[in-house]
């Protein structure tokens, strides 16, 4: 099958840039299934998604995936994995960004970089409770805004708190 | 004249939303100013229940998300299933997975047209579009029993084989649908009603159309050449011959024309892959109770919404961790605002029917 | 005038079977579309399946204009209560059509925010199984409902309010 896109020279520059230029930002990259993925201090999320796309060139984001860790004993023992599926076109290269974060604590939201980040972040929060500082207007968006709880989280029941309707 | 503010609220229940989408539009007059958006109407908590079922067990789900084009949200999940096991899947089936999901692929371009076209009055495309799909629904009933919710693309392969009686039947289908198209186009192409209402309307640049995120037609239509069928090639596509059409404008009629170009190249691309399907095994052998090794993937396929992608991350048993839907409706849809703005309250119905979203997909 | 009605009681047979008559073949429904059983709906209203034989193809966006209520889909605890005021302001005489797994009891959906059936929130008449039910199916379920219709005594409910409760 073609398109390894670790095999990409640019790829690899690109980790190697992002260590050079955000000095410990980069705690740990790896390559697997073909698919680069980098693990990122949570404090330079920001500044890394900016250089990405205003300098690497990749100009979408594809999606915001949240992972609960409440389970599984590693990951520095934060509640939360947040992933970030950024694109470059053309060139066709997918980098996966990982961000730990605890329950109580905020993200620096990725909407100023990307446009498309608006409703994933929401969804983000609907879903895990996670917050987005500086987000224009972080609230559920597929739950009603009354319901308490957020229903994509291991410790929440699948038919729902009350029983399911 | 003076700006006079109304709020106006269209749905969740209306004719032209598609499904249960609730817009609320601010206007001022007739022009549009805002629009805001509700969705969760049809939230129905798959990717939590999904985290309680095999992986073979979720595959019928799938169907159930974008569910005009059910073939394709099954062929999106297997494939990242695939790639996280290591199935290698024999080539047969990857040329028939291809012949369903073009055929799949058309059958969804004919119902959007079909409902682009009856939002904004052309009811007869409508059910031409509906009649034309019929067709591609008996195979699909005769390929696996069912004809909407399909299911007939599992894990490492495809489960029947195409005889020669069922070729010749797809055949004389796909023969018949240019016939049905040139109806379509006789109707709608230089009609100066048509033309009034979607040249000009709903326009997003190529550069806006990137930042948004949008995918699929959508973006074609605004002149951005991104079709991951040819881009970063799956299922064996890279071994075929088809063009990717491109619009100019981004309005609401490139995105009309795109769709109809796009069924000619599904019928291009289902003719290759008959004429040349080779012979062998149709499914790999996966074992019944499939336990996949820990790891994480992220997949995506050309689904004819947009770039359909599915984030798969296994803990080693026999149900996943977690399943994340990438889903192009629901990114598509935050475009709507940049291009209603400025049109009349009445183009909303025409922009979001070219837009062509399914709520299924957008609410999980 | 009502007693002597009352008193004869050929004339209100005769009534009652020219009235359903009449509703049964020229049922208006409000599709309530929802999610994949509202493209069957649709298929079944198209060419081919051709629900205007049945009198039915004029399908109402809305509700004080329709007399069928077609829950074509999953209903969610955020829609449920839209479902709710969507029947309210439907005029009697009207009845309801649950189409799809899951509308009669919430389908392949046991989750946190899915209905478990429409019949929750309002009452159903006649249960269209399948997922989604086919357009035969859905056909099949219509005539079912016109049996139903064909069975009622709106003479009876003309007469004595009460009696609409009862049906």
């Amino acid at each position: 099958m073609p398109d390894t896109t670790a095999d990409r020279p640019e790829l690899r520059q690109a980790v190697d840039v992002l260590a050079g230029r955000f000095p410990g930002a980069v705690l740990s990259s790896a390559v697997e299934k073909e698919e680069l993925a980098i693990r990122l201090r949570k404090e330079d999320l920001a500044a890394v998604l900016s250089f990405l796309k205003d300098e690497l060139g990749f100009n979408a984001l594809d999606d915001i995936i949240v992972l609960d860790n409440i389970r599984s004993s590693g990951d520095g023992g934060k509640r939360f994995t947040v992933l970030y599926q950024i694109y470059q076109f053309p060139g066709f290269v997918r980098l996966r960004l990982a961000v730990d974060v605890g329950e109580n604590e905020a993200l620096d939201s990725a909407v100023p970089v990307y446009r498309s980040a608006d409703w994933a972040e929401r969804e983000a929060f609907d879903m895990f409770g996670v917050r987005f500082e500086g987000h224009p207007g972080l609230r559920r968006i597929y739950m009603p805004d009354e319901f308490e709880g957020h229903p994509l989280r291991k410790d929440f029941p699948l038919g729902g708190r009350d029983g399911g309707a | 004249m003076a700006l006079r503010e109304i709020d106006l609220n269209m749905g969740p229940q209306h004719p032209s939303t598609h499904g249960v989408l609730r817009l609320k539009l601010a206007v001022d007059n007739e022009v549009v100013l805002r629009v805001v958006p509700v969705i969760g109407y049809l939230h129905r908590g798959m990717e939590k229940l999904w985290e309680n079922l095999t992986y073979t067990q979720v595959v019928p789900l799938t169907d159930r998300l974008d569910y005009i084009a059910a073939l394709s949200n099954n062929l999106g999940y297997v494939l990242a299933v695939e790639k996280l096991a290591g199935i290698e899947v024999p080539r047969r089936a990857r040329y028939i997975r291809i012949v369903l999901a073009e055929l799949q692929r058309l059958a969804s371009h004919l119902a959007g047209l079909g409902f682009m076209a009856n939002d904004i009055g052309a009811m007869s495309v409508l059910l031409y579009g509906f009649e034309a799909r019929e067709g591609v629904l008996d195979i699909f009933e005769e390929y696996c029993g069912a004809r909407l919710t399909v299911h007939g693309i599992r894990i490492g392969g495809v489960p029947h084989d195409l005889d020669g009686a069922l070729v010749a039947r797809i055949r004389m289908v796909i023969d018949g649908i240019p016939k049905r198209l040139a109806e379509i186009r006789t109707l709608l192409d230089e009609n100066r009603i048509w033309k009034g209402r979607t040249v000009g309307v709903g326009v997003i640049g190529a550069g806006d159309a990137v930042d948004y995120g949008l995918t699929g037609p959508s973006l074609r239509a605004s002149g951005v050449p991104w079709d991951i069928r040819k881009d970063i090639p799956y299922s064996s596509y890279d071994e075929f011959d088809f063009d990717v059409p491109l619009g100019r404008n981004g309005d609401v009629y490139d995105r009309y024309f795109i769709r109809l170009e796009e069924i000619t190249q599904s019928i291009r691309i289902v003719r290759q892959a008959l004429d040349g399907l080779p012979a062998g095994e149709i499914s790999a052998k996966v074992p019944r109770v499939l336990k996949v090794p820990p790891g994480e993937v992220f997949h995506t396929i050309e689904a004819p919404k947009g770039v359909l992608g599915f984030y798969v991350k296994s803990n080693g048993t026999d149900k996943p961790e977690r399943v994340k839907m990438k889903s192009p409706s629901f990114i598509n849809l935050q475009s709507l605002e940049h291009m209603c703005k400025g049109n009349l309250f009445s183009d909303v119905v025409g922009i979001l029917g070219s837009l062509d979203i399914v709520l299924g997909e957008i609410d999980k | 005038m009502t007693e002597s009605l009352e008193k004869a009681p050929f004339l209100l047979a005769r009534a009652d079977t020219f009235i359903t008559w009449a509703q049964k073949n020229s049922l208006w429904p409000f599709g309530s579309g929802l999610a994949c059983c509202a493209i069957e709906m649709i298929a079944t209203a198209a060419a081919r399946y051709d629900i205007a034989r049945f009198g039915m193809e004029l399908f109402r966006a809305s509700p004080r204009q329709a007399d069928l209520f077609i829950v074509a889909g999953t209903v969610t605890n955020k829609m449920a209560p839209v479902i709710r005021r969507l029947w309210d302001q439907m005029p009697d005489p009207k009845w309801a059509l649950a189409m799809g797994n899951c509308a009669i009891g919430g389908g392949p959906f046991p989750t946190y925010s899915v209905l478990q059936g429409v019949d929750k929130v309002i009452p159903v008449d006649v249960y269209v199984a399948g997922c989604p039910p086919t357009p035969q199916g859905l056909i099949h379920g219509l005539m079912t409902l016109q049996e139903k219709i064909a069975r009622s005594h709106p003479t009876r409910e003309i007469l004595d309010p009460d009696a609409r409760h009862n049906r």
